[in-house]
């Protein structure tokens, strides 16, 4: 028996518990980046979710369904925008109240699909290279959203550190009174990054409900959203350390899915405390360094932008 | 290849002064809740002009100068440029005019080079030709400045050469500069006064907003004087007296403040010696062998300029900070470095720190509340555990009685007060403690001349009760007005100290800019 | 135009007309989500909000659920004011079961209230501040967002929890359903009154909203925590320690979540149950904010929150609606909140810019 029989297949369950984490991730980066702090990303998943779980199921278009998942997170974002940017919210208080009705909402519109299952989105195949034993099927057999999370985190790391309008979105959060004075618009860039946000965790959601587990249920993130906030604090705000920590949590989580269906003798209770305790362990091992966080933390983040009349 | 001169040579030489003003502004009037900043204001600048604006702080300088670079919309009014009438919607629009700004709060972004700072004010040009002109120009007008570095690792000087380099790489027809001497050394700013003029000899207009007489005199052409909102004169400096200019400037006389009688004491109150401490934050300055002392009876001033580590000083003078060395620090020969506020205050010492809103008061909570903050100790204002509301309430009264606070009462929030009101009620609160060493930074740093000179007045008084008073402020005027004896702190180390008649303004000065002057870019640390 | 302008001083009528105008808003939001079920909207809004508490009985089940929710409220309100921000009372609440359920099923043979009670009492409280003591200590020692860490030890109480009583815990004559067995009677709480499911917890509740009134509005560690919460340097400046702050903030609203939990399970569940609570420990944020973080409000807003759960379950029952609904308005309710505050420090203005005058341009 040779070894690729049994680790191909995990290392292509760990991307796709990973998958979901590196979606929401990478939307909060950006908007954590432009100094917003959007706690609201577990409900803005759930929305995703469900959202694509309904497209799809009518319309038996995954692409459709990717689409709305990603429209139905940036419409909560916008809620979230609205409020924290327009009307001043306090960020932590919205983002807690976006999540509380995102979980509500999304069972509410959930209640009729529980217990349908999909076909799950399928696997794109590249003719010649999927063949490749061990890295074909897991580089290049993946479905779409997959593929799009590498572009996101990809694209993600180069606007950030090559472009334009990434200086511009790091300036916001930087010192936003500096950006307002120079003359850019404070409140839009926000908006945009906010939405951006929960267009990417909508099809973290949209991932879970269409290929990793193609079916809904009610509360299926578990708390993944919460997560992809820790992990920005883990990767210090920047995409390669992301796409590293997303990876390693997915892991973590696939490890201990294994270790319960070997039939260990440990509770499969405690082994799903696993990457709650490992999220835990990971902020209080990062945020030690407090000079660390500092530099690398938008110094805006959480911060209310009021602008002179 | 874009050359130097290209890059600051205006079109054509000043124009006549009867030719079309450059920026020309009729009627601009601007209201916030509860406050008319512009009244009406008319003027005009004329290319290659240097002119000044002259007011108190609350003149509404500022939201003039906002107005004109487009960060406010003035509620009434016209900006004529070049004899066009323009509506200026935003800063991108009133640079794109040929506006350039220097802030007296920076504009900067700390986590960033000095290159993409400056890149953030100029629209789409690539990081490498902008590298190349930004050298150049620097090299050119003696601003010098390493486009690598991040703002954070930059001395206040350097930071604000950033905004002026950054403004004149838009070739701008007019530069607004608000305040921008009061982070410079005054040989900083003779260096800053030859740029300027040169930049004025090749057409570029200035507008040189200032409440200080003797650099408006000595600088510019024309000064439009404010004062409450309105537009009280227009004249040549030049011809004015520094006296006809300061009553102009701030209306009613204010009398210098009186010096009671006081001998100082032999006892020496707050002591400090060989105090070192790492600052606490990684863009602060590190204190090094700190040691002074003050006398009952003495009002000791620390000068320097802003960023030398006086906010560090203050922090580790107050408690806020604590030293690991407890005999760094004495008050009345009690050793407290390695104590808080908390028994220092207990000790008799009291504090008033830079900045009113968020430290050295709550703006969201009454006055009532504010009184209790840093009293409740001394006075006792806590039984059984409970806040004793009456005799917090009367304290505050007092406090706004005896320094004439303007406020509906002691139920008033704290923010709603102006910044000189409250700077009353500060002081106030911390004098009627009755303390035995009072520590006070920059006592009247925003605040209108009226309120100046009753704060100053009131630190003459208490010194003569018996306290020892520290004052550290950047204002070289406020220091000998009401110091005895002199430091220097620069780059975290602080000069001996020296009676306020045996030295001259220049020699502080020398003293204030000791290890970065202009020319270091290698400044030597250490 | 309209256009927003900043008051010169918060509008205290504001800040006590904003939670009204909020659920009014509310209210009409469920009219049109009503309609978009399919369901006549006057009938739901008044199933959901009129019917349940058209009794007695309904009356004393609005109390029962406001328990726990003004219990862990007026913790939470206190802690918030500090800037602290511990979201993990729903696993602190579960862990003051656990510890609470422990004594009972140890000593389940017990006959002693006056030892049992109190002793599950002071369990359950120590078991919430233990839970709570947790994120404490990282964010004090470490720096450790409490946001965070308080939120993943929720999801590890609840399935702690779910290990006990399929595990350990499960009773041995429960034909192997995940339930400990039932408590003795010496560890339920006395009931208040006959016919109804009210206990002594609710007395604990008002205790608390006394003690937490007092605690806020006149007592030093109060003054300190708003302090804290409002400007943080200030409280540095005069030497209120925020470590110390922070712990308490956290030991508070953890023993109360704590005290909740307890009250739970020795009160109207009776038993362990894989879940004690549908989500009191979040629904509490709310509380809190809607009671402007003030003990008194946090009352009158537990009230209205446990209404909407009883009007979910009533609505489940009459109209067939998912118990979904509940949460829907929990997070409506809150964002009308959190829009209309903007009212307490700006005024809405119409038309043009008003001079100090007072003369239009």
């Amino acid at each position: 028996m040779s070894g690729a029989d049994w680790i191909v297949p995990i290392l292509l369950t760990v991307i796709t518990a990973s998958t979901p984490l590196l979606f929401a991730a990478t939307g909060e980066l950006i908007a954590e980046k432009a100094g917003v702090l959007n706690l609201g990303v577990e409900g803005m998943m759930l929305i995703g979710a469900i959202f694509g779980f309904a497209t799809a199921s009518a319309t038996d278009s995954g692409l459709l369904a990717i689409v709305a998942a990603a429209l139905a997170g940036g419409v909560m974002a916008l809620i979230f925008a609205f409020l924290t940017l327009t009307m001043m919210a306090n960020q932590v208080a919205t983002g807690l109240a976006l999540t509380i009705f995102g979980v509500g909402f999304s069972a509410l519109l959930g209640d009729d699909f529980v217990g349908y299952a999909l076909e799950p989105l399928p696997q794109l195949e590249i003719p010649g290279l999927t063949a490749i034993p061990v890295i074909g099927p897991i580089f290049f057999g993946q479905d779409i959203l997959v593929y799009l999370s590498f572009v996101a985190i990809g694209g993600v790391a180069w606007f950030l550190a090559k472009t334009r309008p990434g200086l511009i979105l790091k300036a916001v959060g930087e010192s936003h009174d500096s950006a307002h004075a120079l003359g850019y618009s404070v409140i839009r860039i926000r908006y945009l990054a906010v939405i951006f946000g929960g267009a990417m965790a909508g099809l973290g959601g949209a991932y879970l409900s269409l290929s990793y587990t193609p079916m809904w249920a009610e509360n299926m993130t578990a708390g993944r959203g919460w997560i992809a906030l820790a992990l920005v604090v883990f990767a210090t705000w920047r995409p390669g350390r992301l796409l590293l920590g997303a990876y390693m949590f997915g892991a973590i989580t696939i490890l201990q899915l294994h270790a319960q269906g070997a039939g260990f003798e440990v509770p499969s209770q405690v082994m799903s405390m696993l990457p709650y305790l490992a999220t835990i362990l990971v902020l209080v091992l990062i945020s030690r360094d407090r000079t660390k966080i500092r530099l690398n933390a938008p110094a805006c983040i959480g911060k209310v932008f009021r602008p002179a009349r | 290849m874009t050359t130097v001169e290209d890059a600051v040579q205006p079109a054509q030489r000043p124009a006549a002064p009867t030719g079309t003003p450059l920026l020309d502004l009729a009627g601009i009037t601007k209201a916030f809740p509860g406050c008319l900043a512009n009244d009406d204001i008319s003027f005009a600048i004329m290319p290659g002009e240097i002119h000044a604006l002259l007011g108190e702080n609350g003149a509404g300088k500022s939201t003039l100068v906002k107005i004109i670079y487009g960060v406010l919309k003035p509620d009434r009014g016209e900006l004529r440029w070049n004899g066009q009438a323009v509506h200026v919607a935003g800063p991108s629009a009133a640079r794109n005019l040929g506006i350039g700004m220097v802030f007296q709060h920076f504009s900067l972004f700390e986590a960033m080079t000095v290159l993409e700072n400056v890149s953030l004010a100029l629209e789409g040009e690539p990081l490498s030709a902008l590298r190349e002109r930004l050298l150049k120009l620097s090299e050119s007008y003696g601003l010098p400045l390493d486009p690598d570095r991040h703002v954070h690792d930059l001395s206040v000087g350097e930071r604000q050469r950033i905004e002026i380099v950054r403004c004149l790489l838009q070739n701008p027809k007019l530069l607004i500069l608000d305040e921008p001497t009061s982070v410079l050394t005054p040989q900083e700013v003779e260096r800053m006064f030859e740029t300027l003029h040169k930049l004025s000899a090749e057409g570029c207009a200035i507008l040189y907003i200032s409440h200080k007489l003797d650099e408006v005199k000595a600088l510019c052409d024309t000064a439009t004087i404010l004062r409450g909102g309105r537009k009280v004169a227009e004249c040549d400096p030049k011809r004015e007296s520094a006296r006809s200019l300061a009553e102009l400037m701030i209306g009613e006389k204010v009398s210098p403040p009186s010096r009671p009688e006081r001998t100082v004491e032999a006892k020496e109150r707050l002591v400090v010696s060989g105090l070192t401490a790492a600052s606490d934050s990684e863009f602060g300055v590190d204190l090094k062998d700190i040691g002074f002392s003050v006398s009952g009876g003495e009002i000791l001033g620390i000068a320097g300029i802003a960023g030398n580590g006086q906010t560090e000083l203050m922090s580790v003078l107050t408690g806020e900070t604590l030293v690991p060395a407890a005999g760094a620090i004495t008050i009345d020969g009690e050793e407290v470095g390695a104590q808080g506020p908390a028994p220092r205050r207990a000790l008799g010492a009291a504090f008033v720190p830079e900045e009113r809103n968020g430290h050295g008061a709550v703006p969201a909570l009454s006055l009532s509340d504010n009184a209790f903050l840093t009293a409740f100790r001394r006075l006792g204002l806590v039984r059984n555990g409970l806040i004793a509301d009456a005799p917090t309430k009367s304290y505050a009264e007092q406090v706004i009685g005896d320094f004439d606070v303007r406020t509906t009462g002691p139920a008033a929030e704290a923010g709603s007060l102006s910044g000189g009101n409250l700077q009353k009620f500060i002081v106030g609160r911390e004098i009627l403690q009755d303390p035995g060493v009072l520590v006070i930074s920059q006592p009247t740093w925003g605040v209108d001349a009226g309120a100046a000179a009753s704060i100053h007045q009131a630190l003459l008084d208490l010194a003569a009760r018996g306290t020892a008073v520290l004052v550290i402020s950047q204002d070289l005027d406020e220091i000998f007005t009401v110091c005895d004896r002199i430091a220097v702190i620069s780059e975290g180390t602080l000069s001996d100290s020296r009676p306020v008649g045996e030295v001259t303004i220049e020699q502080i000065g020398l003293l204030m800019g000791g290890l970065h002057g202009l020319e270091g870019e290698g400044k030597p640390h250490g | 135009m309209v256009r927003l302008e900043r008051r010169p001083q918060h509008s205290q009528l504001m800040v006590y007309l904003s939670p009204v105008i909020a659920v009014v808003l509310t209210l009409v939001s469920g009219l049109f989500i009503f309609a978009a079920l399919g369901e006549d909207p006057l009938v739901s809004l008044y199933t959901f909000f009129v019917l349940p508490i058209s009794d007695l009985y309904g009356l004393t089940e609005l109390l029962v659920k406001a328990t726990p929710l003004v219990l862990i409220g007026v913790g939470l309100a206190l802690g918030f004011r500090a800037n602290v921000w511990n979201i993990g009372a729903e696993g602190q609440l579960t862990l003051g079961a656990i510890f609470a359920g422990g004594l009972a099923i140890y000593f389940h043979e017990s006959e002693s209230p006056l030892l049992l009670l109190p002793a599950m009492v002071i369990a359950g409280v120590i078991g919430g501040m233990a839970w709570a003591a947790i994120p404490a200590f990282f964010k004090t020692r470490f720096n450790a967002n409490e946001i965070l860490t308080s939120l993943m030890l929720t999801y590890i109480a609840i399935l702690f929890l779910s290990y006990l009583v399929h595990g350990p815990w499960r009773d041995p004559e429960g034909y192997n359903f995940p339930e400990s067995r039932l408590f003795p009677d010496a560890a339920l709480l006395p009931l208040l009154t006959e016919d109804s499911r009210l206990h002594l917890g609710f007395v604990f509740a008002l205790l608390v909203v006394a003690g937490g009134w007092l605690m806020l509005a006149k007592a030093l560690i109060g003054f300190q925590l708003r302090v804290v919460g409002l400007a943080p340097q200030a409280a540095r400046y005069v030497g209120f320690k925020q470590n110390r702050l922070i712990w308490f903030s956290l030991l508070l609203g953890g023993g109360l979540a704590g005290l909740a939990g307890m009250a739970e399970v020795s009160g109207p569940i009776g038993q362990l149950l894989p879940s004690v609570s549908p989500g009191y420990g979040f629904t509490a944020i709310i509380v809190a904010f809607l009671g402007r973080l003030h003990p008194l409000g946090v009352l009158f807003a537990g009230l209205i929150m446990a209404l909407t759960y009883i009007g979910g379950e009533t609505a489940q029952i009459e109209l067939g609606l998912p118990a979904a609904v509940t949460g829907l308005f929990q997070g409506i309710l809150l964002f009308f909140l959190l829009g209309s505050d903007l009212l307490s420090t700006y005024r809405v203005r119409f038309g043009a810019a008003v001079t100090a005058k007072g003369g239009t341009s």
